[in-house]
Formats: structure tokens, C-alpha cells, sequence
């Protein structure tokens, strides 16, 4: 029953013509994967996605750190739409799943409560002198690859498949909270059996492993991580979901969140050094992916195009299982091949490069 | 006046107290908090507990993961009810009354900073190493080379055009602020500075300064689990 579970949540996920809105923290610690995002959708896909330079944030973590008002937020976002509304797109895309989730509840709280819808209107037009219509579609950028995933399939150059046993990789998903669990009907699989990093994990030939705490939160909790006080909150709840999943010997985590991929790449990193506990099998971390450097590995991407020397865990283990070819010594150049120094090694590494911390 | 707040509205009905939302909750795990008792004393309309509650530290703990959603079995979402009590309780002055509430002067200055200077919640700057050693050593490489790091993946990094961690132009930005001045964003932030500055007279500081910002943003009793 579960296995199909998610069909009863369908979405219709646009399939060209898409506005793209970048995520704060994305474009901070994984700037590979947006770039990855808009290169796979034009040069792979062949679809029209255009990227505004004058969108800003959503504002969504000043909301949920509740120092923005409702009211505010409300007009920037209406703002987004004005930008979308006169660059004359309909099908609205979004990076973040913070915004994802701001957006939905925008347009739900407008449908449910009109006279709010014609507040920020009055705002936005008193502000900026801008108008808006209302997207037909409002996608997060994982359901866009999650509906192009046999495209990407057709076109793969590696599998999630050992390469050396041809096995498939034993991959674990994080969903964002986000994503589902405010507008359940709004991500695919609804917030019980969200399918859409699964869907990906399955059409690229990997396996797809349950874990008892698959839909806790990563720990992010907002204020809970960015005043430092807070901070045992998110790393504790990371520590629970390394721990749950670790007994299932996962070769990669995916993720389609902003902060959940930075946490548990960064936790896993303090932990060890910590507690000298580390989940990985091999000793040290379980790399921890998004969806667009997954896609972007199977595709035939260069793993440093993708930005995956950004990470704290290595990527290494996992680009040698699926027989990825790649130049180690290129990892961590800059910008026209120029070297640039590199970070020290930590525990969580697996001595692939640089000089230990520790 | 919570009713007034849309999200009171939309996120509570009649709760039946099962717990549900407790069970879920990952501040519950971690601090000594009930998401249930919270709405209890909501739905009690009882101003004197709900008083009690905008001054204590209780309705900070909660992550806003929005977990309790989809499993509240009457459709509840205590999560919206939490948001619209820290709201109040920053519009009335309340927050300053406990060691949590007080953070929000960090978050103000730091996250409702960059968004007007700008345009974005965070970047790559603000994550300074020496604050967040959890970040480890190659974000400490990342932040010693941000322009050789980035400009690999974003010819526009720090300039204006499109692309990761642009800068966005000053036009764009006289919006926003435009944005937040018309819409009550600024007045919010500037309630926020206001009461933070009474409280830190009360508590012997000369001024709600950097050095009171530091000790609400470190600060942990080890009261809270």
C-alpha cells in the first residue's frame, strides 16, 4: 500500500516557460546546484527558464524568525509576481523550499482571507508602483526535476549503480518540511509519503531506503540555529536522524532543502569532532547531496562544476561507487583553473586531499 | 487581539487536546515544552495565561518545522498560533521579559539587517567562522576566497546582474525598504530596537549596543530542558 501511497497527491508540474527565484542560503552554500539548476533545465532539457536580476529574497527567514510581519512578506512576495507578471512568465519556480512554503501560504491565506490579497496590493502599489497577476504554477525547482527525471534518465551517463558490483546505491531522502507539510496537496506525495526525491532515486537506478526518523525535521528550526544560544537544538536533532539512518549503511543522502543539506553535512562534521562519532561506513561521513548535483553526477557533470568541494563531508566515496571520472587535484581551484589554497581535514573527510585538523 | 491575527484564525479551531502535536513536535524533544498546553491556554481565551505565556520563554522554543500541520487530526496548526504569539508579544513588549524573547534584537540586527542592506536574509559575509565554528574548515576556506569560490559558478558574484550572491542594485533595494516602510516592516523592527533598549537599561546595560546584542545572542541559562 505505502509503495503507492504518494500517487493519491498529484501535482501539475509545468513543463516549460518557468520564472526562477534563487534561495538565500542555496546561492550562499551551494551555488553549484542553482547554477546546475538552470544549466540542466536550458542546455539538457532544452526549456525556457529566464533568472531576473532584480528578485531578492522572500524574506521567509526573517518570517519565520518572526521579525518580519505578515504584511511585509505578503508584498514581497507580491513583488515576485509583479516581476514575474511583467517579464511576461505564468509558471512560477522557486529554489527555496522556505519560499516554497511562503508563497503557498500567501496564495492560500489571499484565497482564504481576500481582503488581505487587497491590502498587499495596495502596498505593493504604493511602494513600488507595480502590479501583479497571480502564477498558474508555483513549482519547487526538485518537483521541475522530479517531472523531467526520465528525461535526464534517457540522457544518463552513470547510473546510482555500483559500479564495481552493479548493485544499486542505497540512497536515503530528506524532504524538507516545507515542502509538504504546510500545503500537503501542494508537494508530490503529499507530507506522509513525499515521492519527489524518490521518484529520482528510483529512475536513475538507485534503491530507496526507509528509515524510522525519514520525516523529522533536520534541525534547522530557525531561530534554533541562527542565534547561537540555541544551536543544541539543531545539532540534536541531526544527531537523531544520523542515527536512525545510520544502522541502513546509506551510501548518500538527498535532500531538496536549503538548510537541510548544509546541516547535516556541517553537523556530521561537528559531531566527530565533538564526540568523535562519525555515520559514514567507511568510517567517516555519509555524503550528503541535493537534487541537482545528483542529477547534474548522473548527466556526466564534473562533480567541481557542481560545487560538491563545498561540502565539509567528501563527496569522494560516492563519485568511486558509481565510477564517476573526475581529477582530484582540481577540487579545489578557483575560477579559471587558478589554485587557491585548500581547507584542512577534518574526520569527517576521508584524507582525499588537504592536511589533517586534527 | 490574537483573534485578529489571521493566523489564529486559520490555525485554530477547536483542539481536542490529543497530544498529537506534542508527539512530533522536535522542541518538545528538546526543551521542556508542550505545543499542546500553548493552544490550551489559546483556546481558554483566558487574557491572564495568555499574558503569562507572550512573557515567557515558552513560546520561543518552537523551530516553526511546522510539523504539527498535517497530523493535527481537527486540522489545527499550532505552529501558526505560536507565530502570531511571538508577533503580540513583540508589538506589546512583552518579549523582553524572558532570555529567549530577548534574542529577537540578534535576529533583528542580523537577519532584518541584511535584508535592507542587502537584499537577502543571509550571505556568504555574515557567516563569519568565529561565530559559527560548526561550519568547519572548508567553510572557513570558502569564506577566506569567497570571490576564486564563487565566481566558478557566478560570473555576477558581489556585481550587479543575475546569478548566485549578486549584488542586487540600489534601485531594487530602495523598494524593499520602500516595501518594509509601507507595510509595517520597519515599524516592527523599530518596536523591536525600542523595548530592547528599556530592557537594557533595566538590566544595567548603557544602551541596547553591540555588547548587549552579543549576551542575548550567547546567552543560555541551561534553564530550558
Amino acid at each position: 500500500m505505502k509503495k503507492h501511497s504518494w500517487q493519491e497527491y498529484q501535482k501539475d508540474v509545468a513543463d516549460d516557460k518557468y520564472y526562477y527565484v534563487r534561495s538565500c542560503i542555496r546561492q550562499n552554500f551551494f551555488p553549484g546546484s542553482e547554477a546546475a539548476f538552470l544549466n540542466i533545465l536550458r542546455n539538457d532539457l532544452h526549456r525556457d527558464i529566464r533568472e531576473d536580476a532584480i528578485h531578492t529574497s522572500c524574506t521567509g527567514i526573517g518570517y519565520h524568525s518572526d521579525i518580519v510581519p505578515i504584511e511585509t512578506i505578503m508584498t514581497v512576495v507580491a513583488r515576485q509576481f509583479a516581476l514575474m507578471t511583467e517579464s511576461g512568465y505564468e509558471n512560477f519556480a522557486s529554489s527555496c523550499i522556505t519560499s516554497f512554503g511562503v508563497y503557498s501560504e500567501a496564495l492560500e491565506m489571499w484565497h482564504e482571507f481576500p481582503e488581505m490579497e487587497e491590502k498587499t496590493r495596495e502596498y505593493l502599489y504604493k511602494a513600488t508602483g507595480r502590479e501583479f497577476r497571480k502564477p498558474r504554477s508555483v513549482a519547487h525547482a526538485s518537483d521541475i526535476i522530479f517531472h523531467h527525471r526520465d528525461e535526464i534518465a534517457s540522457k544518463a551517463k552513470y547510473r546510482l549503480v555500483n559500479a564495481a558490483t552493479g548493485e544499486p546505491l542505497r540512497g536515503v531522502e530528506h524532504i524538507g518540511c516545507h515542502y509538504a507539510k504546510i500545503f500537503p496537496k501542494n508537494g508530490i506525495g503529499g507530507a506522509e509519503f513525499p515521492y519527489v526525491l524518490a521518484g529520482m532515486i528510483e529512475a536513475w537506478g538507485g534503491q530507496v531506503v526507509d528509515y524510522p526518523e525519514r520525516r523529522h525535521c533536520c534541525g534547522f528550526g530557525f531561530r534554533n540555529y541562527l542565534v547561537r544560544a540555541n544551536r543544541g537544538y539543531s545539532i540534536a536533532n541531526s544527531q537523531k536522524k544520523f542515527e536512525s539512518m545510520a544502522p541502513y549503511k546509506p551510501d548518500f543522502i538527498l535532500t531538496n532543502c536549503p538548510g537541510c543539506p548544509m546541516f547535516m553535512d556541517r553537523w556530521q562534521y561537528t559531531i566527530a569532532e565533538m564526540e568523535g562519532i562519525t555515520y559514514g561506513a567507511d568510517g567517516h561521513g555519509i555524503p550528503v547531496l541535493t537534487y541537482e548535483e545528483l542529477a547534474g553526477l548522473v548527466l556526466g557533470y564534473d562533480p567541481w562544476e557542481l560545487g560538491m568541494q563545498m561540502h565539509q563531508v567528501d563527496v569522494e566515496p560516492l563519485l568511486d561507487k558509481m565510477g564517476v571520472e573526475y581529477d582530484p587535484s582540481a577540487k579545489f581551484l578557483g575560477k579559471n583553473g587558478k589554485y587557491i589554497g585548500q581547507p584542512l581535514d577534518a574526520a569527517v573527510n576521508c584524507g582525499c586531499s588537504g592536511s589533517s585538523i586534527l | 487581539m490574537l483573534r485578529q491575527d489571521v493566523r489564529v484564525r486559520e490555525g485554530l479551531t477547536a483542539c481536542m487536546n490529543c497530544g498529537v502535536c506534542t508527539g512530533v513536535c522536535p522542541a518538545a524533544e528538546f526543551y521542556n515544552y508542550d505545543p499542546r498546553q500553548i493552544v490550551t491556554a489559546v483556546q481558554s481565551q483566558d487574557d491572564d495565561k495568555i499574558e503569562a505565556l507572550l512573557r515567557s520563554d515558552t513560546i520561543w522554543y518552537c523551530g516553526e518545522c511546522m510539523s504539527c500541520r498535517p497530523r493535527c487530526p481537527r486540522g489545527n496548526t499550532p505552529g501558526y498560533v505560536i507565530q502570531a504569539l511571538r508577533t503580540l508579544s513583540q508589538r506589546l513588549g512583552f518579549f523582553v521579559e524572558s532570555e529567549k524573547g530577548r534574542q529577537q534584537l540578534a535576529l533583528k540586527r542580523i537577519i532584518g539587517q541584511s535584508i535592507l542592506d542587502t537584499g537577502y536574509c543571509v550571505h556568504p559575509k555574515l557567516v563569519d567562522p568565529g561565530l559559527h565554528p560548526e561550519q568547519g574548515p572548508v567553510w572557513q576556506w570558502i569564506y577566506d576566497n569567497d570571490q576564486g569560490v564563487y565566481e566558478r559558478f557566478s560570473p555576477n558574484y558581489g556585481k550587479v546582474g543575475p546569478g548566485a550572491c549578486r549584488k542586487i542594485d540600489d534601485e531594487t533595494l530602495d523598494e524593499i525598504r520602500r516595501i518594509f516602510e509601507v507595510s509595517g516592516g520597519q515599524a516592527f523592527f523599530d518596536t523591536i530596537e525600542a523595548h530592547s533598549e528599556r530592557k537594557a537599561r533595566e538590566m544595567g546595560h548603557e544602551h541596547a549596543d553591540d555588547d548587549y546584542m552579543m549576551m542575548v545572542y550567547t546567552t543560555n541559562s541551561g534553564n530550558h530542558q
